[in-house]
């Protein structure tokens, strides 16, 4: 097992790192950084608990040797928030009561956000789609769905 | 029927974000997996390899060698390997109840994945390469797989300890089954299967616990069941007051972490390296280790007459129970009393037999029994109204409980029964779209109906209850405690909103402090249906001497500060002290004299008082459920179960006929909430519930002589968003329930009678009859090709 020397940007903060080889991005994130937000549920990029973004684009945390994020600029669940004001996802989970267990919500609130950056005026049909990687089996997905509409229309009222 | 008052609510009701919602969507809500502590080791457990087999011998001196390693530990180092599972704080009721199980195995291996041993060392490396030297000798032995064939005469006996397989048996009956064939005109028999079904909350088995300054071991683990800490103790043979658990947030449960987990296993290891010991399992390990819903095969024999009335029913039920005991017996009694349905007839019987196979253990899954028989009778309602030429929506009006009907066990329930409301919110809301043969894309069309009963709170010979503790702060504020684990339902949140309700607070002015053995009243379990009902009530019970002690305060103050009234007429005296008393009413922070609502006062100024003359500021409340005596199991009778949740699917489906391949366009969900407390949380559940067994449709474990075969996500396949149709919600409010304000639980029957509706959808379509709960497009169309072939 070697030892690599690398550099994450989390959350617009730098980190330099020494990882093992074998190490994933998921563990170094939640026990090197305690940014625990972004869950284990099954390790083999199926469930999406783990979901995290590189630049714009969502990844599996799970699945990435942390020596092949080196240089990567990451957002967590805990980056999403501007301080105390939620990002537009977030808030529209809370206002539609999309949250339950919760377990699944920091993967679905990153892969919504990157959705919503993808296509700002999704439909329905799109946002199963685009969420079919991220499991929840709390709340059978309803509010969920509805929550990333309410976030897309919310933006646009912003704009 | 209760009829509880009719009064206004401010937040009850209403769609109330919870406690917890903002730090969830933050990804700040800390989860069992989510703590470490300096110097904190992880644990592993060994597993068997085989479903079968005698333990012959353990050579852990390999393991024990290895660097970095600091236990390991087998059945000889558990101070007490065979214990009771206790659920809650319940007496010890007998009679085969115990749910026996063992920590680590010793003599006969009963299922794959039994645990051996257990490991701590520094990394998880470390504990997986120690685990790995482990040398075990086993004998493998044959096995039995089939509960049918357990019961057989001369069968392979799981247990090392038992001379049977069998674990129980349990008989209702009313009125005379074998005179009353008769009497009908129509006999229908059919045998259904219902699968074993995975939970797969995302969040895996997981959790840490260490030793204290003061010798307690205390964890951070996330269940079901606060109250195991009472087994724990016993199992490592230390006073209760000596193992905590500070219960942390579950990621989903439905059932699966109401047995012991990982507690154990940590307490253990803790007391055995006087170090902090976390413990993770793997999703293959949880799959395979963790209870299943009990498979079931289910015999119905009904009776009826031409022109529809069922006469009489005859049910046989045989459970697997696999290696162990654990809730078997009570999800056998579950199953017995809701054999015959939710439906009112004279004669019926329902005989159940649970055995021990080498399967995994079944246990605790949302339905609890009750579900695997509302699956069989809502199928064998369908294929008779069919049989008889009605309509499957006016056979079941006809037929269904209604208020004052007795259940078979001679019971009048007392919360209002709403099956023909439901059955007829469903049917019409259904019908709002056409029926068609076949959809514009060619595709046939199928729709179907089910309905089904599902209890709140639990066994009533368990002599259940719970506790809420209040107290009042000195700026007006709230503090709840409440050992109620929460597992994604929003229980703790409830509790905040009902005492804010009643205290005429906004909700962010009562905080929950909830799940620790040593710090909150204990509530009993998260399981049954029960929190809302049961610790809702409790939290009422803390409220009333509160709120009364604040209003007779509030109307000396009231009637120091506004009276006498200097009117045109002269003097207005005040009224006495219990006629104000009588008429406040609690809101916006405020206390009011109704009758002129200028006449007020803060409720912070009346805690000022109450407290400057060292008035009580806290009170403890305690609900207890309805308490019976155990029943004879052989000839059960009376009341089992507190109240009955009713519901009520429709389902459209949309058939390829030449692939087989199907899809849910449609779920009409209807329930009867009683009063829906957090409208949101309710819909959530209702919603959740009929994805969550939706999913029973098609998920499969791929079981094979005890080997799990589909043991992780890409292989056992839940609902995904694009398998999810929107889910219509019908909540009726009847008010007649027995929780607060006439609420009933909903949590365990919005999955109850979905599964069947979908079944029945996918029968109607094809013409087809199907007998399993799990239906997939390779067997739609099989059954097509048989039809075919006819």
């Amino acid at each position: 097992m070697s030892k690599h020397d690398i550099t994450l940007n989390v959350n617009g903060k730098k980190y330099e790192l020494t990882v093992n080889s074998n190490e994933l991005l998921l563990n170094v994130l939640r026990d090197k950084l305690f940014l625990t937000g972004s869950k284990y549920g099954c390790g083999i990029a199926e469930c999406g608990a783990c979901t995290i973004l590189k630049d714009d684009e969502s990844y599996f945390a799970c699945m990435v040797p942390a020596v092949a994020a080196d240089g990567w600029n990451i957002t967590t669940v805990e980056g999403l928030a501007d301080g105390d004001k939620l990002n537009p996802v977030q808030q529209a989970f809370i206002d539609n009561s999309a949250i339950q267990c919760g377990f699944c919500v920091p993967g679905m609130v990153v892969t919504s956000t990157a959705l919503l950056r993808e296509n700002p005026d999704p439909d329905e049909d799109f946002v199963k789609d685009y969420l079919r990687g991220n499991f929840c089996r709390c709340t059978g997905y309803v509010a969920m769905v509805k929550s990333v509409l309410d976030a897309a229309s919310k933006m646009k009222e912003a704009k | 029927m209760t009829i509880t008052e009719n009064k206004n609510f401010r937040l009850v009701g209403n769609r109330v974000p919870r406690h917890d919602a903002i730090a969830k969507a933050r990804g700040e809500q800390l989860y069992s997996d989510d703590w470490a502590m300096p110097g904190m080791l992880y644990g592993k457990v060994l597993r068997s390899k085989y479903p079968s087999a005698i333990l012959k011998g353990i050579d852990t001196s390999k393991a024990k060698a290895l660097p970095g390693v600091h236990a390991v530990l087998t059945w000889e180092d558990v101070p007490l390997n065979q214990e009771v599972t206790k659920f809650g704080q319940m007496r010890d009721v007998g009679g085969g109840f115990e749910g026996l199980y063992k920590v680590l195995a010793h003599g006969k291996i009963r299922s794959k994945s039994e645990p051996i041993a257990l490991v701590a060392a520094e990394t998880e490396d470390i504990a997986e390469e120690a685990c790995k030297l482990i040398e075990v000798d086993y004998e493998v032995t044959e096995g039995v797989y089939d509960p049918r064939e357990a019961l057989k005469d001369g069968a392979y006996l799981v247990s090392s300890e038992d001379d049977t397989n069998k674990i129980m048996e349990t008989l209702v009956r009313q009125g005379d089954v074998d005179s009353a064939w008769d009497k009908c005109d129509l006999i229908v028999e059919n045998d259904f299967y219902t699968t074993p079904h995975d939970h797969a909350y995302l969040e895996t088995e997981c959790g840490m616990g260490w030793m204290d300054e003061n010798g307690v071991i205390t964890m951070r683990v996330g269940t079901q069941v606060l109250e195991h800490y009472r087994t724990i103790a016993n199992v490592l043979k230390v006073p209760h007051t000596k193992i905590r658990n500070m219960g942390v947030p579950m990621g989903g449960v439905f059932g699966g972490k109401e047995d012991i987990t990982v507690e154990t296993f940590i307490c253990l290891l803790v007391a055995a390296t006087r170090r902090p010991v976390k413990m993770v399992w793997s999703r293959e390990e949880s799959i395979e280790c963790h209870s299943k819903r009990h498979p079931e095969y289910l015999h119905y024999k009904t009776g009826v007459t031409k022109d529809g009335h069922v006469v009489a029913q005859e049910v046989n039920i045989v459970m697997d129970g696999g290696g162990y005991t654990y809730c078997t017996p009570w999800v056998q009694m579950y199953s017995t009393i809701n054999g015959a349905g939710c439906y009112h007839f004279p004669n019926s019987s329902c005989k159940s037999v649970s055995a021990f196979t080498n399967n995994t253990f079944s246990s605790a899954n949302r339905g609890f029994g009750a579900t695997q028989t509302n699956f069989s009778y809502e199928r064998q309602m369908d294929i008779i109204a069919k049989k008889l030429g009605m309509s499957p929506y006016e056979f079941r009006r006809m037929n269904v409980m209604r208020n004052g009907d007795m259940q078979h066990t001679g019971f009048i329930p007392q919360g209002h029964v709403a099956l023909t409301e439901l059955l007829d919110a469903v049917w019409n809301k259904l019908n709002e779209v056409p029926y068609v043969d076949y959809l514009p894309d060619g595709r046939k069309f199928g729709r179907g109906i089910a309905c089904g009963q599902m209890s709140y709170g639990r066994l009533c010979f368990l002599h259940d209850n719970s506790r809420v503790a209040l107290r009042l702060e000195l700026d007006g504020s709230v503090t709840l405690r409440a050992g109620v684990p929460d597992l994604g339902g929003g229980q703790g949140s409830v509790l905040a909103q009902i005492a804010a309700e009643e205290f005429g607070l906004p909700i962010e002015d009562v905080h929950p402090y909830v799940m620790d053995t040593h710090l909150t009243p204990l509530c009993g379990t998260t399981t049954a249906t029960r929190q809302l009902y049961m610790s809702g009530n409790a939290c009422l019970e803390a409220v009333k001497p509160l709120k009364a002690a604040l209003a007779r305060k509030a109307a000396e103050i009231i009637k120091a500060t506004w009276w006498p009234v200097s009117t045109e007429a002269g003097y207005e005296w005040e009224p006495d002290i219990a006629n104000i008393e009588g008429q406040l009413e609690f809101h916006d922070r405020k206390i009011y004299y109704a009758p002129d609502p200028q006449k007020s006062v803060d409720f912070k100024t009346v805690i000022a008082h109450i407290s400057n003359e060292g008035g009580e500021l806290f009170n403890e409340g305690q609900f207890n459920a309805p308490a019976v005596e155990v029943p004879d199991l052989s000839d059960i009778k009376g009341q089992i179960l507190p109240d009955m949740t009713y519901t009520c699917h429709g389902v459209d489906v949309a058939v390829d006929e030449e692939t087989g391949e199907y899809e849910i366009l449609r779920i009409i969900a209807a329930i009867d909430c009683g009063k829906a407390i957090n409208r949101n949380s309710c819909e959530g559940q209702v919603e959740g519930g009929a994805i969550y067994n939706m999913g029973w449709l098609r998920e499969d474990l791929h079981w094979k002589d005890g080997i799990t075969k589909a043991n992780s996500f890409a292989t056992y396949l839940i609902p995904t968003a694009v398998d999810a149709p929107d889910v219509e919600t019908i909540l009726l409010e009847s008010r007649g329930g027995i929780g607060p304000y006439g609420a009933k639980g909903v949590g365990e029957p919005a999955d109850n009678s979905i599964c069947p509706a979908a079944v029945n959808a996918l029968s109607d379509a094809i013409g087809v009859e199907f007998f399993c709960t799990n239906v997939k497009p390779e067997d739609v169309l099989k059954a097509l090709k048989e039809k075919n072939n006819k």
